[in-house]
């Protein structure tokens, strides 16, 4: 006896270039067991070989000691493997009852049981304390419940070993507590754990053990009692720069200068009604708050996504009407969105394609057509200016890390001259590499004396790079603070915790 | 108080109540306009039944196809190439077990061979359809070199045509129990939710451990089957075999499955709605006549009043959302 219910040996698997180089994955029983590394490093890949999802080239797999093959996602199920998608895998035009039984309906003479199926759901949905109704159509839902949903479902399933992706990258803080408190519970029940995140304080708070993996091997591996942060952002980054970058270095610009921006009153629906801010020339300002308080919306509106039902816009003291896209890109404007691989970037195409993009129309030769040889000067430049990494500009963009990925949206804004970025999550899914340069870049942006609106719920990322941080909740503003007041990421996360 | 009101309407789902809504208006505007012509006689209406019939029965398949995020070209030419394989059986043999197995046989395979070029190579079931219903119907015209071949069984022509049970036509009887398995089907066999899934999240399905390539195929072979058993109708209704049948059918399915409330990105459906679609469009098709409107007025307006009704319903959709 190991005591392992699950380990994985000398697992090895390359796509042209070796991803995964022997790497040892042991877990316990009813263990959280945190697998860390910056993207790249290998985690997705070896939690798909556990799942089933890829073949592995080398290694061995046992489940309680006994010699595995998990070559299909029903294998691993077989074994009472589940993974929870970092992109939800829920059907959202069924109902949660439905969904927590895909693919083991239970049925009498072949018809669907539906009352009893319910009845089962809500049993299940009552033993999690998840507060939903089984007839609810899932894509009625938030995002956060979707995913307890998802976990409810492995859970009726009878998975013994649950791999979580990002659990939290979407979820409010509250939201953040149930699930923990979910995930304390089905540990006390025997449950155990695969948890992949790049917030080492949700890991340090939550896992039991840690891995870390580099480059496709492990480089740590042990119980996280005796770990602080420095210490896996050290085997992160193979002992090189810490995270220094994430320190706040105060700016100087003209505080009482002109305003680039200046927002009055803005309506957006019902919720959010009466947003008034100001931006200046040169500053960084920042929006706190949890989900749903209106941070997106607010972003939205501005670059003509969302109607403005009311208030008004000054820019560069003249009032402007925005009413599409086209008009905020042409005003000056530029939003690096939310949801990168949705909104940000045409995944099937390639690096360069993206990157143009927004300039195309104005990179004419002969008057219509492209002007390829300027275009391929001009990304060429994006690459090493941003520190792209690609082995070419004609490659396509999903076969890029996520954090050259929103490089990508990022020089593709930067490429218009922008009078004034917004920035909506632009670290999420980002490694801590990448995250570092792309706060840099919007110092950088700021240096220039243009303005950035940047949105983020890693609060250590706004108290690094912001000079103003507005903080909102449930729609309003509740909160302005300069950052030179803020003396702890405490205060931050008291103020958006506030609802008045 | 306000707001609990809007968010009580906004929950009902207009998209999916759309075609009965739209269904009662139309049928109550032509038995206004049109009372007079004859629209509300108990032989209209059944006829509009009777010429509805062989729509209805195709979509019914088609609700499962769309359902699952496919779309089935083939259809029209399906019934047209089993229309021939039927009359020239019996013709030969004369015998009407030979006649049904040979034509729903080649129906099924029709839509085995559609399912698998989508599943395993990966074609869009749009293109490889497309291309498939062209083979079926250059198939039906070549086997007789166009000539129409006549079916002399009585027996044949009355089970599946011409024939009426206690004064209902044999037609109508047909559909209502080609509904009465899909609507089980649909609605309360895990092959219903598997369906949906599949075309809702195919990813989430494939995770969830439904098997979404057998899914599909047999959407597609449940679609050739129901088109070919279309076509049994179509032959029987007019005593002979011609390569012409159901020419165009596969949008007119394709139209009453969407006006019945089944979302052409897969995920959502009804079978019932699919019924009202077919239905609705045979209503207004007789309408027009009854109008005297010329064919090529008909045509200008069938299209606008499907427009206009996915217009609406898409509409109703985005009210939901927001």
């Amino acid at each position: 006896m190991s005591g392992y219910i699950l380990e994985m040996k000398g697992i090895k698997k390359s796509f042209a270039v070796p991803v995964l180089k022997g790497v040892d994955f042991p877990l316990k029983q009813g263990e959280v067991h945190a697998l860390v590394g910056g993207n790249g490093a290998g985690k997705s890949t070896l939690m798909k070989i556990m799942t089933g999802v890829y073949a592995k080239d080398a290694g061995d797999i046992y489940v309680n000691d006994a010699k595995v093959e998990i070559n299909s996602t029903h294998d691993a199920k077989d074994n009472g493997i589940a993974m929870i998608f970092q992109e939800l895998s829920l059907v959202s035009t069924m109902t949660v009852a439905e969904n927590i039984f895909l693919g083991e309906e239970i049925t009498k003479a072949g018809m669907r049981q539906t009352a009893y199926m319910n009845q089962k759901a809500s049993e299940v949905l009552q033993k999690l304390e998840i507060n939903v109704k089984p007839q609810t159509k899932v894509g009625a839902l938030s995002v956060g419940m979707s995913q307890m949903i998802e976990i409810a479902k492995a859970v009726a399933k009878e998975a013994r070993i649950l791999v979580l992706d990002e659990p939290t990258a979407s979820l409010s803080d509250s939201e953040t507590k149930q699930l923990f408190r979910m995930i304390r519970d089905l540990q006390a029940k025997g449950v155990s754990m695969v948890y992949i995140s790049h917030r080492m304080n949700e890991i340090l708070e939550i896992a039991d053990s840690i891995t870390i993996l580099r480059d496709g091997g492990v480089v740590h591996t042990g119980e996280t009692k005796n770990m602080e942060l420095d210490d896996i952002i050290l085997h992160m980054l193979g002992g090189g720069e810490s995270d220094k970058k994430f320190d706040w270095k105060e700016r100087a610009y003209d505080k009482d200068g002109k305003d680039i921006l200046k927002v009055s009153n803005l309506k957006v629906n019902e919720k959010i009604k009466d947003i008034s801010f100001s931006l200046k020339k040169g500053e960084i300002l920042g929006f706190a708050g949890l989900m749903g308080s209106g941070r997106t919306e607010i972003l939205e509106t501005l670059f003509g996504i969302r109607k403005k039902l009311g208030g008004t816009v000054r820019l560069n003291g003249a009032d402007i009407e925005i009413k599409s896209t086209r008009q905020a890109v042409k005003a000056g404007l530029a939003l690096v969105p939310e949801d990168r691989r949705k909104q940000g970037l045409v995944l099937i195409h390639s690096l360069k394609e993206n990157a143009i993009l927004p300039k195309v129309r104005q990179m004419v030769k002969s008057k219509f057509l492209v002007d390829e040889k300027a275009a391929n000067a001009m990304v060429k430049g994006n690459v090493e200016s941003l520190s792209i990494v690609t082995d070419s500009i004609d490659k396509r963009i999903n076969l890029l890390s996520g954090g050259n990925q929103q490089k990508v949206v990022i020089a593709k804004w930067l490429n218009m001259k922008p009078e004034i970025i917004m920035l909506d999550e632009p670290t999420a899914g980002v490694d801590i590499g990448a995250k570092a340069e792309i706060i840099d870049l919007m110092r950088m942006f700021a240096e220039e004396k243009k303005g950035v609106l940047f949105v983020s719920s890693e609060l250590t990322e706004l108290m690094a790079v912001c000079d103003r941080i507005i903080v909102l909740y449930d729609g309003k503003i509740t909160g302005e603070i300069e950052r030179k007041e803020l003396k702890a990421e405490e205060d931050l996360q008291y103020a958006i915790q506030k609802k008045s | 108080m306000q707001s609990k009101k809007n968010h009580r309407i906004n929950e009902i789902p207009w998209d999916k109540y759309m075609v009965y809504i739209i269904f009662m208006i139309v049928f109550v505007l032509f038995a206004i306009f049109l009372g007079g012509q004859g629209f509300l006689n108990s032989n209209n209406l059944m006829n509009i039944l009777r010429q509805t019939a062989m729509i209805s029965v195709m979509a019914v398949a088609a609700t499962f196809v769309m359902a699952a995020g496919q779309i089935d070209l083939t259809v029209g030419a399906v019934s047209a190439m089993t229309a021939m394989f039927v009359s020239l059986i019996l013709a030969s043999v004369n015998s009407i077990v030979l006649a049904l197995l040979s034509g729903l046989g080649f129906g099924c395979m029709v839509g085995l061979v559609n399912g698998l070029m989508v599943t395993k190579l990966g074609l869009p079931a749009f293109l490889a359809t497309m291309g498939m219903m062209q083979v079926v119907r250059g198939g039906a015209m070549w086997i007789t070199d166009t000539a129409a071949v006549p079916i002399d069984n009585v027996l044949f022509n009355t089970m599946f045509g011409i024939g009426n049970v206690g004064g209902i036509s044999v037609l109508i009887l047909w559909t209502i129990l080609f509904y009465v398995v899909g609507i089980i089907l649909f609605n309360k066999t895990s092959f219903g939710r598997h369906t949906l899934a599949t075309g809702g999240n195919e990813m989430a399905a494939k995770y969830s451990g439904v098997n979404t390539a057998k899914v599909k195929i047999i959407a597609f072979v449940m679609s050739g089957g129901f088109a070919a058993f279309a076509g049994i109708m179509y032959a029987a209704r007019m005593q002979a075999g011609r390569y012409s049948y159901g020419e165009g059918d596969e949008m007119s399915v394709i139209a009453a499955v969407v006006l019945g409330g089944t979302s052409m990105s897969g995920g959502t459906g009804s079978v019932v709605g699919a019924l009202f679609g077919s239905i609705l469009m045979g209503m207004i098709n007789n309408a027009l006549i009854l109008a005297g409107l010329s064919s090529a007025q008909q045509t200008i307006v069938k299209g606008l009043i499907i427009l206009f009704a996915v217009a609406i319903s898409n509409v109703a959709q985005k009210m939901k959302k927001n």
